[in-house]
């Protein structure tokens, strides 16, 4: 029997049954190995991830685990102690999620063809995840969330605002020009030499510091505009040092951090307020690892309640690279009966957008 | 075979014109090395390159992913940011070598860490402040593939000042 249809009677089967949907995520697109097992969607048995191990320590943690060799070197551990962790075995599975994009291509492909070796040799139905979906749904496993919502995309990569009409369709509102938030945190936590990556260090720098103490500029680009762009922001911060350095004056580090962390802050609330004012969408949810910032999340929770919106982060723990939020993403497409075949890549400039563009196994539910 | 070319722009916006005909004329297989400061604006003069590629998505900065990838203009672009791998570049084999000699064109930031895995014929350039939002671009190529480019791009945006 062809894969194909192992997947159907596997699936209907499963459905029939009545038992648990136990999902197995996993997660290689960039520095982090990671594993996890969630059932029904919401609740996490376990959520390993390979810096946060002892398999790390051995190769030290200090240079990122890019290569596809790390990788290589991390899933078969990692799945084993998520399965451990969980109590389940891979007979219990009902699905795999994996991430096939965007991220690098030689990382990414560890992840899938790891996915694709083990629900062939399972009849097992896999669902290839995109990375920046999975951190969207990060918040569906702290909080009972439902779509319709809008998501600020927050991270080293990308400042985005998304429109998430229903599970599985995104619609972009706004998204970067230039420099990621994360990014410009971590140019600017460079420039002050301050170790990578330097977002959390500016965060806490910044609840000592003088958020008034530099007038750094706000890109609004226009009344309209839900864009965002942070390279000016970051030129002036730079300009600011060098200047002083140049007249021989002293800078603050914890008044530069606080006012550049002010100007970031602002801005990506404004914008929501916009996009939740345009939209007449009620609900956000905060993605990406820049979710986990203090400054963002005090700032956008005070706001939304002046508003009367609602606005959800996830737990720290998971604003970061982890496959519990894979697993999250891939249960609404279990629950459609949407499988990807054999023939699933990597793709490592994979859009949002572009996610449910690629073809899934033909469903004939009996 | 080493040979420069030195322009100075008087704006970003003029900064990107210059690099989008750089985009307008590069090949496949073609490596561009570049330096400055941060802040420079080695991101910017890529985003101009991109558009003379006929990239329509946005680009930005690759320092997190370290290489992000656009194959939706006339050939597809590699963009890269080594810093984050410093020395550990050289044994962290990304699969470079499908990039330099790959369809694309290869954009690398913080290539001193990689020095000895980049192709010898190169085009390196070196991008310093000049007045208000201007820059001053120092193009260097290593080699025939970089020397022809760099006599292309003299040809298009000669350096009148």
């Amino acid at each position: 029997m062809g894969y194909q249809q192992r997947v159907r009677d596997k699936y209907n089967a499963d459905r029939a049954s009545g038992k648990p949907v136990v999902i197995l995520g996993i997660e290689t697109s960039c520095d982090e190995t990671s594993a996890s097992v969630i059932r029904d969607g919401r609740e996490i048995l376990s959520n390993v991830v390979s810096s946060q191990i002892e398999i790390h320590k051995r190769f030290g943690g200090v240079v990122p685990e890019v290569a596809s060799r790390r990788h290589v070197e991390n899933v078969n551990g990692v799945v084993e102690e998520a399965l451990t962790q969980a109590g389940v075995t891979l007979d219990d599975l009902s699905a795999v999620g994996v991430t096939y994009g965007p991220g690098l291509v030689g990382a990414l492909l560890v992840g899938v063809a790891w996915a694709k070796g083990l629900c062939f040799a399972k009849g097992i139905p896999m669902i290839g995840v995109q990375h920046i979906a999975g951190h969207i749904y990060a918040n569906f496993l702290s909080g009972g969330m439902e779509p319709p919502l809008l998501a600020l995309v927050v991270s080293g990569g990308h400042t985005e605002i998304v429109h998430m009409p229903a599970h599985g369709e995104f619609e972009f509102l706004g998204r970067t020009r230039d420099d990621a938030a994360g990014e410009a945190y971590d140019k600017v936590a460079r420039a002050m030499g301050l170790p990578y990556p330097g977002g959390p260090v500016v965060d806490r720098l910044a609840q000592e510091g003088n958020p008034e103490a530099y007038p750094f500029p706000r890109a609004w680009i226009d009344d309209e505009s839900m864009d965002f762009s942070f390279s000016g922001l970051k030129s002036a911060v730079l300009n600011t040092m060098h200047n002083a350095e140049q007249r021989g004056e002293e800078w603050k580090q914890a008044d530069i951090a606080a006012s550049f962390q002010a100007a970031v802050v602002e801005v990506l609330v404004e914008k929501t307020v916009r996009a939740v004012r345009k939209t007449g969408v009620r609900n956000v949810v905060v993605a990406g690892g820049v979710a986990a910032n203090r400054g963002l999340r005090a700032a956008l929770q005070k706001r939304a309640e002046l508003e009367g919106f609602g606005v959800h982060f996830p737990s720290l723990d998971l604003c970061t690279d982890n496959a519990a939020m894979i697993a999250a993403a891939a249960f609404p497409m279990y629950e459609a009966g949407r499988f990807h075949d054999l023939d699933l890549n990597a793709v490592a400039s994979l859009s949002l957008t572009k996610w449910a563009d690629t073809p899934t196994i033909p469903f004939l539910v009996k | 075979m080493t040979q420069a070319l030195k322009y100075e722009t008087a704006s970003s916006g003029e900064t990107q014109a210059l690099a989008a005909r750089l985009g307008e004329i590069v090949q496949s297989g073609d490596v561009l090395c570049l330096s400055g400061d941060l802040g420079a604006g080695k991101t910017t003069f890529t985003q101009g390159l991109a558009r003379g590629l006929g990239i329509e998505e946005p680009v930005s900065s690759p320092t997190f992913t370290i290489i992000k990838e656009y194959d939706d203009g006339r050939i597809p672009l590699y963009h890269m940011d080594i810093y984050r791998l410093g020395e550990a570049a050289v044994q962290e084999d990304l699969g470079y070598d499908e990039y330099f000699y790959g369809e694309g064109v290869s954009v690398i930031e913080w290539y001193g860490f990689l020095e000895e895995l980049i192709p010898e014929d190169r085009l390196e350039l070196h991008i310093t402040l000049a007045e208000g939002d201007g820059r001053r671009l120092r193009f260097t190529a290593t080699g025939p593939h970089a020397t022809a480019r760099l006599k292309e791009l003299e040809q298009l945006c000669p350096t009148s000042h």
